[in-house]
């Protein structure tokens, strides 16, 4: 199991726009990704590839998440997957 | 023209002038809740309804990403993440439960869009928002189940007339007028979204046609927006019509920017705007100024209340638009249709009576005084005249405040909104407070007549030709007389845009129009053809008018050239 720390850049929180950004991405990777608020239970751990998941989360600006993957090249494609989150994806 | 040969035509209120032929499309019927407790039909097993529901949610998906790539701007990403709740996993996911669990597909989506819908409603703002695309989702994918019309405005090959119960702001918001060449509403009022936004694209519009909606998908119909027809099967008068409207629409385009009458009264005709692109559309159209900056834009579909600096940005983009001209700016008018998270309370049991206008300074103080100061700064270094009025002022005092707080602003040129009957009856007083006022008759008529706006059922008291409205505008215009300083009184309501109304209210002594651009060109046309002493005498058969509907037709019968322009 692979997990990395990211604190959410966009200002509006993880809304809409960098939700469905983040899940699209998620969806193209071949391992399964969970999204989970930092101080959450693994249990709690929600589906990074679910837009709704996304939101209902209701990560601000600031948060920090947790993503985690299990498998061959989990760690290079957590890595990835953060560098969008950490990018205002409002500013764009 | 007689139709005893044929199906008798369906009758409502024109709102939107304009004689077309055209086929009908109706708007489905929104989609009905499936059963609490509906199982899966005995022939089918568990695991065909997921396919199914796979399918249907596959193929929503698809069709909100095409319509993703024909929008633009934030309706584009608005319609991204729309499509990709769709096939969400954790959506299907919980759908697929209730299913194994023995429910229908249609009533598992149901459920499940809910519980995750509940969710978004807990975090509220911007988020509870989303829950209104989740449930458009939803309704999508049951439609496509039962195999029926997906909701929403019908998407065609061709043009068509547009036919509806009636039309909320979210489905006009997709209305494509190169799709849409007429509107026809079985409810609503001559004061309805519809009526307003059909204005505003020039499409011919008829509402409160009652039985409207049962008109077959398909069927060819001839749509009068001026008399308030629509016959089924056209003949050849119809055709004919049709024909001359065309021509006669064409040549009704052009305004040389100089409002007034026969003999040379200046009436000035200004534009409704709410934004710089409008501003730039209005002054090409001639305009003489703004009369009506709607400032909502700036504010609406947001969760907090726009910066200064954002705020001087959108105002500067409007003055900008007309240098050396007139803009009248209003503050902002939320609450009652237009409601604002952060500044009005959705929770009120009677809105349009409620908190709204000016009075969200009361409750939310702030906001009003940085509008100001935003103005002012926008204002500062603009060539143009910049007014600036309040919504909803109710009393004297009121309008004394509001004064105090552009003077405190450094704005020279404060008025008031009359759309509340009691600013009508004490305008002398309220004028002896601010330098202008300003008609909303699309309010003062529901305040004066007790008349919800949007109820197709009261279209007739909502009529803005109503005696006692046009009588209280007349007491407006006198009690700028008597205040004396000669303080103008404009109207900036939608019956400015009527050509009829134009020149009574011309009579009853308004200084200045100001109306949706579409407008103006038949306006103009139509001043130009009477003398203000001919308008003076049309206003007093209008209000010695028994009813509205008599001072309407006493009006128009003594107006030959709104048949000559098919107005």
């Amino acid at each position: 199991m692979f997990e990395r720390k990211v604190i959410i850049a966009s200002r509006v929180g993880l809304h809409a726009r960098p939700a469905a950004i983040f899940a699209d991405a998620v969806g193209r990777v071949p391992v399964e990704v969970t999204i989970a608020m930092d101080a959450e239970p693994v249990d709690d751990a929600m589906d990074a590839s679910s837009i709704l998941s996304l939101m209902s989360l209701g990560a601000a600006h600031g948060d920090v998440v947790v993503l985690r993957a299990e498998g061959a090249g989990a760690d290079e494609v957590l890595e990835s997957l953060a560098k969008i989150l950490e990018t205002d994806l409002d500013a764009e | 023209m007689t139709f005893t040969d044929r199906a008798v035509p369906f009758t409502g209120v024109g709102v939107s002038p304009g004689r077309v032929l055209g086929t009908v499309r109706q708007m489905p019927a929104p989609v009905s809740e499936p059963p609490a407790g509906e199982r899966l039909a005995a022939s089918t097993s568990a695991d065909d309804a997921v396919a199914a529901l796979r399918a249907a949610s596959k193929a929503v998906q698809a069709e909100l990403k095409s319509r993703a790539e024909r929008a633009h701007g934030d309706a584009k990403a608005v319609l991204e993440a729309t499509a990709q709740m769709a096939t969400d996993s954790m959506l299907i996911k919980s759908a697929v439960k209730h299913i194994n669990a023995g429910l229908s597909a249609e009533r598992a989506i149901w459920e499940a869009s809910a519980s995750v819908a509940e969710m978004l409603l807990n975090l509220g703002g911007y988020m509870a928002e989303r829950a209104t695309d989740l449930f458009d989702v939803r309704s999508r994918i049951v439609a496509e189940l039962r195999g029926v019309a997906a909701p929403g405005i019908p998407a065609s090959a061709t043009p068509f007339i547009l036919v509806a119960e009636d039309l909320a702001p979210a489905d006009t918001a997709t209305l494509d007028p190169a799709q849409v060449i007429a509107l026809v509403t079985s409810g609503g009022g001559p004061q309805s979204h519809t009526a307003i936004i059909a204005r505003a694209l020039g499409l011919p519009a008829v509402v409160a046609a009652v039985g409207a909606d049962g008109i077959a998908d398909g069927a060819e119909v001839y749509v009068d927006g001026t008399a308030g027809t629509v016959v089924v099967d056209p003949g050849a008068e119809e055709v004919a019509a049709a024909d001359a409207w065309a021509t006669t629409a064409s040549r009704l385009v052009d305004f040389d920017g100089n409002g007034r009458t026969a003999d040379g009264h200046l009436v000035p005709l200004l534009a409704n705007v709410g934004g710089a692109k409008d501003a730039v559309k209005a002054a090409a159209a001639g305009a003489q100024g703004v009369g009506l900056l709607r400032t909502e834009f700036c504010f609406l579909g947001r969760d907090s209340e726009p910066s200064i600096t954002e705020q001087v940005e959108a105002y500067r983009g409007v003055f900008d638009a007309f240098p050396d001209k007139k803009v009248v700016v209003r503050t902002l008018d939320a609450g009652a249709d237009k409601p604002l998270p952060f500044l009005t309370d959705a929770t009120e049991p009677n809105p349009a009576l409620g908190v709204r206008g000016y009075r969200t300074d009361w409750t939310t103080p702030g906001v009003l005084e940085r509008q100001l100061a935003a103005i002012a700064t926008a204002a500062e270094g603009s060539t143009c005249q910049v007014w600036v009025m309040a919504p909803m002022i109710a009393t004297v005092e009121e309008a004394a405040h509001f004064a105090s707080m552009c003077a405190a602003a450094g704005l020279t040129t404060p008025g008031v909104m009359v759309e509340v009957p009691s600013a009508a009856l004490r305008s002398e007083f309220i004028l002896g407070h601010v330098e202008f006022a300003s008609l909303g008759t699309n309010d003062l008529t529901q305040y004066t007549m007790a008349a919800d706006r949007q109820l197709g059922p009261l279209a007739a008291l909502n009529s803005p030709w109503q005696p006692a409205v046009l009588q209280l505008i007349g007491m407006t215009v006198a009690g700028a007389v008597a205040e004396g300083h000669d303080k103008p009184v404009g109207v900036c309501g939608e019956a400015a845009a009527d050509p009829a109304l134009a020149v009574v209210l011309t009579g009853l002594g308004v200084s200045t129009l100001s109306m949706t651009p579409r407008a103006l060109a038949a306006v103009a046309a139509v001043l130009a053809s009477v003398t203000l002493d001919q308008a003076k005498h049309l206003a007093q058969l209008a209000l010695a008018a028994p009813s509205a509907a008599a001072a309407k037709e006493r009006v128009r019968s003594e107006l030959p050239i709104l048949a000559e322009l098919g107005l």
